[in-house]
């Protein structure tokens, strides 16, 4: 039973947890952390690229202690045919910098290291423990939390909700709805081990260089969905994801489309006699904009997934997760200095923090693209995709037809499908959703 | 053409701590399931769920990756109850 009282309450070890714990401990104020895994990390899954400026804000120095893979040099983005792939690939040298910008990493580990680091500012990180409930007072401001461990209630001045995209607690005190089937898509993740020399050949890399394939197309069967391969160290990380709303609507298997990826002629040599040693599965937010809560109350904060915040249109998360955490955990401070009490309308300053930063400007540029390739995605995720390939094999295979002849073939194709009306409509509504 | 890697199989390279006798999530008794409930036997990546001869859909949440889909579709029908396992139990990521 813990009888002190704490300044905070932060609910999970993730990115936005272990990003809110640091912020506060760092500034003196006594946290406590709770994580109901075996160790910081343990329930925590992402594909995962870290963002370092997210990470610099909060431990300047981090590049030198955490354990981080391989910094990102390249990007492919592949359109995915049946047997084919039309790709745009990036490649600059100048990512090969004193202070990269973009790093894959092993979450379980970093998670780890990232907790450790909490703990030297002094919170209090308790693992193994499942915050059951939320304590409210009579005038339903959150004072405290119960856990699955003996003892009653332990009571804080506010209580910073970094509970995941699966949160419990928020939905279960009816501070948000649970999230719906069309606003979060379920990815499954396999960790591929490799020996590195191998890897390197394989993907063109040299020291710690590495790459990320994003790739999008008929491998998602008309759902909207993804799939993707990471380089680490020693292992790959490959994964796909489709929204849950487009799994029950239609007749594929997670697990089957993530086979079908990883056995696609493009992908298969990439992994080639690699040893599979984790199957993981999780929800990503994909509502955007439209879809976050209220982010503030009486006595408690939410951050991270379990907020939706979420980019899915540039697959950043963690990075909000980072940011939202730490504004979270100054807005805190701020409110604490003044010996304010950590009332609604004192903890709005979180929100205009988040206002103010990239966090709500890039959900809010990018608030019309979830719905619309929800909307469209037979036509963006299989018609586009199957019609980019015919064209880019038509224009390759040399077969005797005359030039003009194959464009116009191209170009019919293309009316066929989606009609003159459909493609400059497509093409207008892209453009506006994406502005 | 290679065959695709079963579930099951992929689920031992996993680590759980079962536990055993205090499943996380339940269904609610009924006759016929619903469409959701149903479909968790497909979509479920784990593959907890299971169509019994007669019909109704169970569960064995053993090998649960606690993704929260089958929540998503099903809980607020009241089809299950879902609940994080006890603190320290359930999948445990080495790598995540």
């Amino acid at each position: 039973m813990i009888e002190e009282r704490f300044d905070a309450i932060v609910i999970g070890a993730g990115m936005a947890g272990n990003a809110a714990a640091h912020t506060m401990a760092s500034r003196g104020l006594k946290v406590l952390q709770i994580e109901r895994g075996e160790y910081p990390g343990s329930k925590n899954v992402q594909g995962a690229i870290l963002y370092a400026d997210m990470v610099e804000k909060i431990i300047p120095n981090f590049r030198e202690e955490a354990p981080l893979e391989r910094h990102l040099v390249e990007q492919r983005f592949w359109m995915m045919g049946e047997r084919s792939h039309t790709g745009l690939q990036y490649r600059n040298d100048d990512f090969n910098e004193e202070k990269p910008n973009r790093y894959t990493i092993i979450r379980s580990q970093f998670d780890r290291w990232f907790s450790r680091e909490v703990q030297a500012q002094g919170a209090l990180v308790i693992c193994e423990t499942t915050v059951t409930e939320l304590v409210s007072d009579a005038y339903g401001k959150v004072i405290g939390v119960r856990t699955d461990r003996a003892g009653g209630t332990i009571f804080a001045d506010v209580v910073v909700l970094c509970e995941g995209v699966n949160g419990l607690l928020g939905t279960r005190a009816r501070l948000r709805e649970a999230p719906k089937p069309e606003h979060v898509a379920l990815a499954v993740k396999e960790m591929h081990f490799l020996p590195r020399e191998t890897l390197d050949a394989r993907f063109n890399l040299h020291g710690d260089e590495g790459v990320v394939i994003e790739a999008a197309g008929v491998i998602s069967k008309g759902m909207t969905g993804m799939g993707f391969v990471y380089t680490n160290k020693e292992s790959v990380s490959v994964g796909m994801g489709c929204l849950v709303s487009d799994f029950a609507a239609n007749n594929d298997t997670p697990n089957g489309l993530l086979e079908a990826f990883k056995n696609h002629p493009s992908i298969k040599p990439l992994l080639e006699g690699s040893e599979v040693k984790e199957y993981a599965a999780h929800l990503i937010p994909e509502g955007g904009y439209k879809t976050i809560p209220e982010l503030f109350g009486d006595g408690w904060l939410v951050c991270g997934d379990a907020a939706q915040l979420n980019n899915a249109i540039h697959r950043e998360g963690s990075n909000l997760a980072l940011t939202s955490g730490r504004l979270a955990g100054e807005a805190i401070f701020q409110i604490k200095s003044r010996k304010d009490a950590m009332s609604k309308q004192n903890l709005a300053l979180y929100k205009k923090l988040l206002d103010d930063s990239f966090v709500m400007k890039d959900l809010k540029k990018y608030k019309d693209m979830p719905a619309l390739l929800h909307a469209n995605s037979q036509n963006y995720f299989l018609a586009y995709p199957q019609l980019v390939s015919k064209a880019m094999e038509n224009f390759l295979r040399v077969d005797g037809t005359p030039k003009l002849d194959k464009e116009k073939a191209t170009i019919a194709s293309f009316v066929k499908e989606r009609s003159w009306t459909g493609l400059f409509g497509d093409a207008w509504r892209l453009a506006r959703a994406w502005r | 053409m290679s065959l695709a890697v079963r579930v099951e199989e992929k689920l031992y390279q996993n680590r759980y701590l079962v536990d055993a006798g205090k499943p996380h999530i339940a269904i609610r008794p009924h006759e016929k399931p619903s469409a959701n409930l149903l479909a968790m036997t497909r979509i479920c990546p784990a593959g907890c769920y299971a169509e019994t001869s007669s019909g109704q859909v169970e569960i064995t949440p053993d090998g649960c990756l606690e993704c929260g889909t089958c929540r998503v579709l099903c809980e607020a029908s009241g089809d299950i109850t879902w609940d994080y396992p006890r603190g320290g139990f359930g999948v445990l990521f080495k790598f995540g």
